[in-house]
């Protein structure tokens, strides 16, 4: 590909050991370069040396420093954004950065430091940083870290398997493609606004550590959202019909996929329809989500709380603590829902924005379940966490071994534990987000995610949604606005009574989800079947200023 | 073109700083890549600087870093056409390449009728007292040493588990174009946070401060402020919810009152899509939005507040008066949508101040006969953005107020209300302070605030 290209020769060339490449070559190709008639998954190469010389300096440098432990990242993230509005571009956005994270551990304590300087010079001095800063924190040390064991890797491979590369697509395909679905919507009676965008992102990820693992692999995600708004004759109202794409761990196929333009004119219909919905009568309510709109809960309400570094306190400054806590008196005994709630945590399914290899410290993450018939049964681990899990994993006969959680959001991002895709798995029997509509006597289906917020324990949280429709005697009877759901997590989950089936399971996503301090940003997949929770509390949030 | 960025040659890189780069430097680099572009017009910015860290939980260092980063932008334009490219190599090379990319996209943009001629030379007034030496030099020990004015008390008192982050940064931004336009600033930030917990889980309390100078942060006064905030928040109790008559602390004010100038987009109004359209269509500048006490502002030579002077364009930032006496003064106003609706464009704000008044703390408390005192909040978001209606909860210290005086600690609850009706039913201002931890970011400088009539929706269990 163009940018492995680019990227050994910049790394080569900051290495001093290669003349510089003819420049305008990234640029010629976004001219001429289609996709293949014909494509085939990305394959990726194995690491150059160059990159893997500069990852053995850093490592080097923080062995002689006095490291026990370390690990090196030589990353480029690439971004690339098309921002539209109505009949016209905003802004066509390329960024490019390239850098060395490294991280040590001297005595049980952690140290990081992270330069763009692509020399051996440069990443070694950020070794011995790295070592600098832990030697001072030592004064501060309570208990020591202590990684769980690993096996090492040796040299190995991964990619995301993109069939066709965003980057080779000429921003003229992609503006068009978003205009044309701008113009679509616009063609609806009301809609007066649309902006849309696309969204990609490139991860190319190096990664060595002293016990011998030396990673290489690349993550693409794409993303297409579209915002539709229609306003009142009176300008006494506006609604807006947004999140009509999710984004996924795919390259620009998802967007072909997706097809906006086919789709731009119903979405746009939707936002009209909005205006003349029903205000919803306050109340409650049988829900039955789709997969569209779950998602985000499942997120917010499983996803964060089975977080081990927030069940011990460790995001309480920020993030917040968990009510999934303390793990010795929730493992095998919080009832989280009833039997047929199963949740798994993963990095590996297809097109999943949270999928990789390997994990930021060198893991093969393992697929696990978090919730099983109902029961909370394990975490979200780093190599630095699952230890604390030890008597949990011996009581099962199995040795405590990282979930392969660890992730950095750019090589200047320490690495600390973030969520794998958390999937809210299939029911036995295969039914549709039809079919329990029609077993639904008086409730609201919800389609779509909209506002969203939750307390730092993840107890209390409300919910909107894209559209509202209320149920009345198994069939749909119209729309609703002004809609949004109040819960108390234990309470919604166990208040579930219908799952779909195998053919309704879907992947929705988060694109930018924070945690940390520093902030940093992840990208994370959801996959669930639609459900049903009887009588949850229905608020109106219309009010009149 | 200069070879201070060649990274082939890099002298003691992370002690050095080439990211802490000059006004001369950033003007030479700057020019030499204006020098290179073929575009009919071209602005270039350089960006970056140098951030140490250190962050300590459940009374034990967690990760603690420096990163070092410096990147340009570049944005080339063909008439209506433009593209931005950015990187953070700086090579010779490096530049080129960005140039040419950027000229390449740009040439297959399609046109952008609203597309401006960048700015020529505009007169900003420097701001030197955002630099502080020692804050942009800091090393990892004093680091250290900053999270033991929490840990020592905090495992002393043997019932506490402590939570802290800090972070000091020295950062600069500066930007030039092809029609002579040269822009340069230079800050540094320390930003301490602390949030301590009793070892039951049953009360938490939060503390933090920010400032441009490290030496300014009162650590202990942190420590023992959050330290009495989780021990007097034990055991909270339930109340019902409804509305009540609220005292908020600057925190909490920062968290809303920010969103007013978030949202006093002109045209977003001017398009019916906002909380200060007009009935019949049009915005409400000039209109009564607000009680005549309230004065929201924003201003970078704000002593207690300073910020950069200009915007992504170079465009210089003044003082904004968003709201004057209660009445919408200044909308937000970008060059294009300022040139069609014949206004000034006004750029955006860096920073937000609401202006205080003379009621203590003593005061508010014992002139409350019931009513909440809330000490921060949390995960605020976007319920109806035609009356601004957000949704979120109280955290960290929230307790009832009877008689005038604080008797107990209530459990958290969730709010469904606006800042612009808050702003309506306000009863009085206190004392200002810089707030430390705000979810949009953004640097504030807020009062204490009492209100009436703060609609909270339901209880939460979270501690």
């Amino acid at each position: 590909m163009t940018t492995r290209r680019d990227f050994l020769a910049t790394s080569a060339l900051a290495a001093g050991a290669m003349a510089v490449a003819a420049l305008p070559a990234e640029a010629e190709s976004l001219t001429r370069r289609l996709a293949p008639l014909t494509p085939r998954p990305h394959e990726q190469p194995p690491m150059d040396a160059p990159t893997r010389d500069l990852l053995m300096a850093a490592l080097n440098s923080a062995k002689m420093s006095g490291a026990s432990f370390a690990d090196a990242r030589i990353g480029r993230t690439r971004r690339n954004f098309v921002i539209t509005r109505e009949k016209q571009i905003i802004e066509i956005v390329d960024t490019d950065t390239m850098g060395c994270g490294v991280r040590a551990l001297v005595d049980g304590c952690w140290g990081f430091a992270a330069t763009r300087a692509l020399t051996a010079d440069g990443v070694a001095s950020a070794g011995r940083e790295a070592v600098a800063i832990a030697k001072a924190n030592r004064v501060a040390r309570d208990r020591s870290v202590e990684l769980t064991p690993a096996p090492s890797l040796g040299e190995r491979t991964w990619s995301t398997g993109f069939t066709i590369d965003p980057w080779t697509i000429p921003v003229e395909q992609k503006a068009d493609l978003l205009l044309k679905a701008n113009a679509e919507a616009m063609k609806v009676p009301g809609v007066k606004y649309v902006a849309s965008q696309m969204f990609f992102v490139k991860e190319e990820k190096n990664y060595a550590n002293t016990e011998g693992t030396v990673t290489a692999q690349t993550l693409v995600r794409s993303w297409a959202p579209m915002s539709i708004t229609a306003i009142s004759a009176d300008f006494t109202d506006f609604q807006t019909r947004s999140n009509t794409v999710q984004p996924a761990g795919r390259g620009y196929e998802h967007i072909l996929e997706a097809d906006i333009v086919g789709n731009a004119r119903k979405w746009g219909e939707e936002a009209a329809q909005k205006l003349k919905a029903k205000a919803v009568e306050p109340g409650r309510y049988d829900l039955v989500l789709h997969p569209s709109h779950l998602w985000l809960t499942i997120h917010e309400s499983i996803g964060h709380p089975t977080e081990l570094d927030r069940a011990y306190g460790y995001e309480a400054n920020y993030a917040g603590t968990s009510f999934v806590s303390p793990p010795e008196k929730v493992l095998g005994t919080l009832k989280y829902g009833p039997e047929m709630l199963n949740v798994q945590g993963d990095r590996s399914q297809v097109g999943g924005c949270s999928t990789v290899g390997f994990d930021d410290e060198g893991v093969i993450p393992e697929d696990f379940l978090i919730i099983r018939n109902g029961v909370m049964n394990d975490y979200q681990t780093t190599r630095e966490q699952a230890n604390w899990l030890k008597w949990w994993y011996e009581k099962q006969g199995k040795a405590p071994r990282s979930h392969g959680c660890s992730y950095g959001d750019s090589w200047s991002s320490v690495q600390f534990q973030r969520m794998p895709n958390v999937s809210v798995l299939p029911g036995a029997k295969e039914q549709s987000y039809e079919d329990i509509i029609a077993a639904t006597d008086k409730g609201i289906a919800i389609v779509g995610d909209g506002s969203f917020s939750i307390d730092q324990q993840r107890y209390n949280s409300q919910f909107g949604g894209q559209l509202f429709y209320e149920i009345k005697g198994g069939k749909v009877v119209g729309m609703l606005k002004d809609v949004a759901y109040q819960m108390r997590t234990p309470e919604f989950w166990n208040a579930l009574d219908m799952l779909g089936g195998k053919k309704s399971y879907m992947l929705g996503a988060s694109f930018f989800d924070g945690k940390g301090q520093p902030g940093q940003v992840n990208a994370v997949s959801h996959g669930c079947p639609p459900t049903r929770h009887r009588q949850i509390n229905v608020i109106n949030t219309g009010r009149k200023a | 073109m200069t070879s201070k960025f060649d990274t082939r040659a890099p002298k003691r890189l992370l002690d050095a700083a080439d990211e802490l780069v000059s006004r001369d430097e950033a003007q030479r680099v700057i020019e030499g890549a204006v020098k290179l572009s073929k575009a009919d017009s071209v602005q270039v910015s350089l960006g970056g600087g140098r951030q140490r860290n250190v962050r300590f939980a459940a009374n034990q260092m967690s990760t603690a870093g420096m990163v070092t980063d410096l990147s340009m932008v570049v944005s080339s334009s063909f008439g209506p056409k433009h593209a931005i490219v950015t990187t953070n190599d700086l090579s010779p090379e490096g530049i080129e390449r960005a140039v040419r990319q950027s000229e390449a996209i740009a040439r297959l943009a399609p046109d952008d009728p609203e597309a401006m001629p960048s700015l020529a030379q505009q007169d900003i007034a420097p701001l030197p007292a955002a630099w502080d030496e020692q804050t942009a030099n800091l090393d990892a020990a004093a680091c250290a040493q900053a999270a033991l004015t929490a840990l020592i008390p905090s495992r002393a008192k043997g019932n506490l588990q402590a939570a802290g982050f800090l972070q000091v940064d020295a950062n600069v931004n500066s930007l030039g174009n092809s029609s002579g336009l040269f822009q340069y600033h230079r800050g540094t930030k320390s930003n301490y946070t602390l949030t301590v917990r009793t070892a039951d889980g049953t009360g938490s309390g939060w503390a933090g401060a920010e400032e441009p100078k490290f030496g300014a942060l009162d650590f202990a006064k942190i420590s023992a402020r959050a330290i009495e905030k989780a021990e007097l928040s034990r055991n909270p109790v339930a109340i019902e919810p409804g509305r009540y008559t609220v005292i908020l602390e600057p925190q909490a004010v920062g968290d809303l009152v920010s969103l007013v100038a978030f949202y006093a987009d002109a045209r977003a109004a001017d398009e019916g899509r906002s909380p200060f359209v007009k009935q019949g269509g049009g915005n409400k500048l000039g209109e009564k939005i607000a009680d005549e006490r309230v004065a929201l502002y924003s201003d970078p030579y704000d002593p207690k507040i300073l910020a950069d002077p200009f915007d992504g364009e170079g465009f210089p930032l003044t003082r904004r008066n968003w709201i004057d006496k209660g009445v919408l003064t200044e909308m937000q106003y970008g060059r294009f949508w300022a040139r069609k609706q014949g206004k000034q464009p006004t750029g955006g704000a860096n920073n937000i101040v609401l202006a205080g008044g003379n009621m203590t703390r003593e005061q508010m408390i014992a002139g409350t006969q019931r009513g909440i005192l809330v000490s921060r909040l949390w995960y605020l978001r976007e319920v109806d953005p035609r009356t601004l209606l957000y949704t979120g909860l109280t955290r960290d210290g929230t307790f009832l107020i009877e008689n005038g005086k604080i008797t107990k600690s209530i459990k958290n609850m969730r709010f469904n209300e606006s800042p612009l009706f808050m702003l309506n039913n306000l009863e009085a201002l206190g004392p200002q302070e810089r707030v430390a931890g705000i979810e949009a970011g953004i640097p504030c400088v807020m009062p204490l605030l009492k209100a009436r009539d703060f609609n909270f929706t339901s209880l939460s269990d979270a501690v």
